[in-house]
């Protein structure tokens, strides 16, 4: 069986999609995909409409583990896809470059830390860097708050929406915490159960400023209920089906 | 202070140890013969001082020639098996077959098919008998590497080379100086096993050898101490590179 099938999905220039939908529904497949790290057995991923054959350096990448180096230092970690990524810039300039990024996330004055010197949230904010530092067209997020504590995770959403206004990025996050797509997302996409397609898309209300006040007005949480009753239909049980387990 | 202390510290250990091992032999009353004392070792060390300097740098440089070939293969072995699953599945019996091999038993062996060249004989026994923890650890190294670490220079377009030379092989030296640690003891032990059992007028196994024919029972044991002596110097030359090349791994005392 097809860990995806029929899935049509277009994310807008500088937009922000979230994707959720049920475990192992192939969430991740899909991020793979469209990084070039996975090739499809059918079907075409488009980037400005050219088709994604490999890995390219237009995307940046963060997932649920920060995967820093522990050999380098915070500053040597965010620099690293300058490392690999073909350009001209110098040494001092790539310093600086993630030297901006850092104090953006409020990581300035950890450039010389090791990682394992950092809280979880601080190595998080880290990964988020060195996701961003080479400039990437798009942003490819693989539930990255995911293993983070709750007030944490609140934390490092409003970071990642202050780098999305600072970055002129295209982002794609997958989740499971469908506050966070809410919080942060212009466009929800819920997939349904395997084989994966889209099963419901919603546009997200919140304005440019965000506040996690916002996700407590009556618009955020009917749109919150939706989802949550969309999930359920993609896990396979609708509320009814809850009702009659429980009598 | 610091420095201070972290000589301090095991000198006494090795002090305590000395006097205890003295109080032992002079509460038993025990005859040379059957234990040695550290008294009866400082003679020893003196009368044969120019045999131990000469012997010592044969043992010495011949393990370390057998430990740097065991890095060369081990790693290569170790690569070899890490990167393809093939490889591994049918190294492995094999590897652990020949590692199972007493290596007492190889050493009249490789004596007959190299006859006469000691110092090779040597070196290859010491190798033999150590290349085994650096090549399973260096495939582990590799073999655990969590996709994620592959994928953050994969996503950018990184060669495979890169993705080795700035993830892989660094990720994996905690493990290699592990597994080091361990090949150092186990070099030393291949070298003297070919100096006992074949012996040929060459290093410390030589002249603990000479010693057992002359029944001079403290050479005996000042060639063991002789040997624990440059075992511990290794031992400490690897854990010196370690911190020049592995000190990240090391967390702080918190």
């Amino acid at each position: 069986m097809p860990v995806l099938e029929d899935l049509s999905l277009a994310c807008a220039d500088q937009s922000f999609t979230a994707v959720v939908g049920p475990s192992g529904c192939g969430k991740s497949t899909l991020t793979r995909l469209i990084a070039g790290l996975l090739r499809p057995d059918s079907g075409d991923i488009l980037l400005h409409g050219e088709p994604v054959l490999g890995p390219r350096s237009s995307v940046g990448m963060a997932f649920q583990n920060p995967v820093l180096l522990e050999w380098r230092t915070i500053i040597d970690n965010v620099t690293l896809p300058l490392e690999i990524v073909p350009n001209d810039l110098s040494r001092a300039e790539r310093r600086q470059r993630s030297h901006e990024l850092l104090s953006l996330v409020g990581l300035g004055g950890f450039e010389d830390k090791r990682p394992s010197e950092l809280s979880g949230g601080m190595r998080q904010r880290a990964s988020l860097c060195r996701a961003l530092v080479h400039r990437p067209e798009v942003l490819i997020l693989d539930e990255p708050f995911g293993a983070l504590d709750a007030f944490t995770r609140e934390d490092l959403w409003q970071t990642m929406h202050t780098l999305r206004s600072e970055e002129n990025i295209t982002c794609l996050l997958i989740t499971h915490d469908l506050r966070e797509s809410v919080f942060l997302a212009d466009k929800v996409v819920v997939l349904s159960g395997r084989p994966a397609h889209v099963q419901f898309t919603a546009e997200g209300g919140l304005g440019a400023e965000r506040r996690l006040d916002d996700l407590y007005t009556p618009e955020a949480t009917d749109l919150l209920h939706e989802l949550r009753h969309q999930i359920e239909i993609a896990q396979g049980r609708s509320p009814a089906d809850e009702q009659g387990e429980s009598s | 202070m610091d420095l201070a202390r972290r000589i301090a510290i095991p000198t006494t250990a090795i002090a305590i140890t000395l006097v205890l091992w003295e109080l032992l032999v002079w509460v038993n009353g025990w005859p040379n013969y059957k234990m040695a004392s550290p008294s009866d070792l400082v003679p020893a060390f003196w009368k044969f001082r120019e045999l131990f300097v000469q012997y010592s740098w044969d043992t010495l440089w011949r393990t370390v020639a057998g430990l740097g070939l065991s890095v060369l293969v081990g790693t290569a072995i170790g690569m070899i098996m890490g990167f393809s699953r093939v490889m591994r599945e049918a190294l492995y019996p094999l590897l652990v077959g020949f590692n199972a091999i007493p290596k007492a038993t190889v050493v009249p062996v490789i004596a007959l098919i190299f006859i006469g060249a000691h110092d090779m004989n040597t070196i290859l026994i010491a190798f033999m008998i150590s290349f085994f923890p650096i090549a399973v650890s260096i495939s582990i190294g590799l073999s655990t590497l969590e996709p994620e670490y592959r994928d953050i220079l994969r996503a950018l377009g990184a060669s495979r080379f890169t993705i080795f030379w700035k993830i892989a092989l660094p990720k994996t030296l905690p493990e290699f100086f592990g597994a080091l640690k361990v090949a150092v003891t186990l070099a030393f032990i291949g070298t003297n096993l070919m100096e006992i059992v074949e012996p040929h007028g060459k290093g410390l196994g030589h002249l603990f050898d000479s010693g057992k024919i002359n029944a001079d029972y403290p050479l005996m044991f000042a060639v063991l101490i002789a040997l624990a002596f440059l075992g511990i110097v290794l031992f400490y030359v690897v854990v010196f590179l370690e911190r020049i090349f592995a000190g990240w791994a090391e967390r702080g005392e918190t």
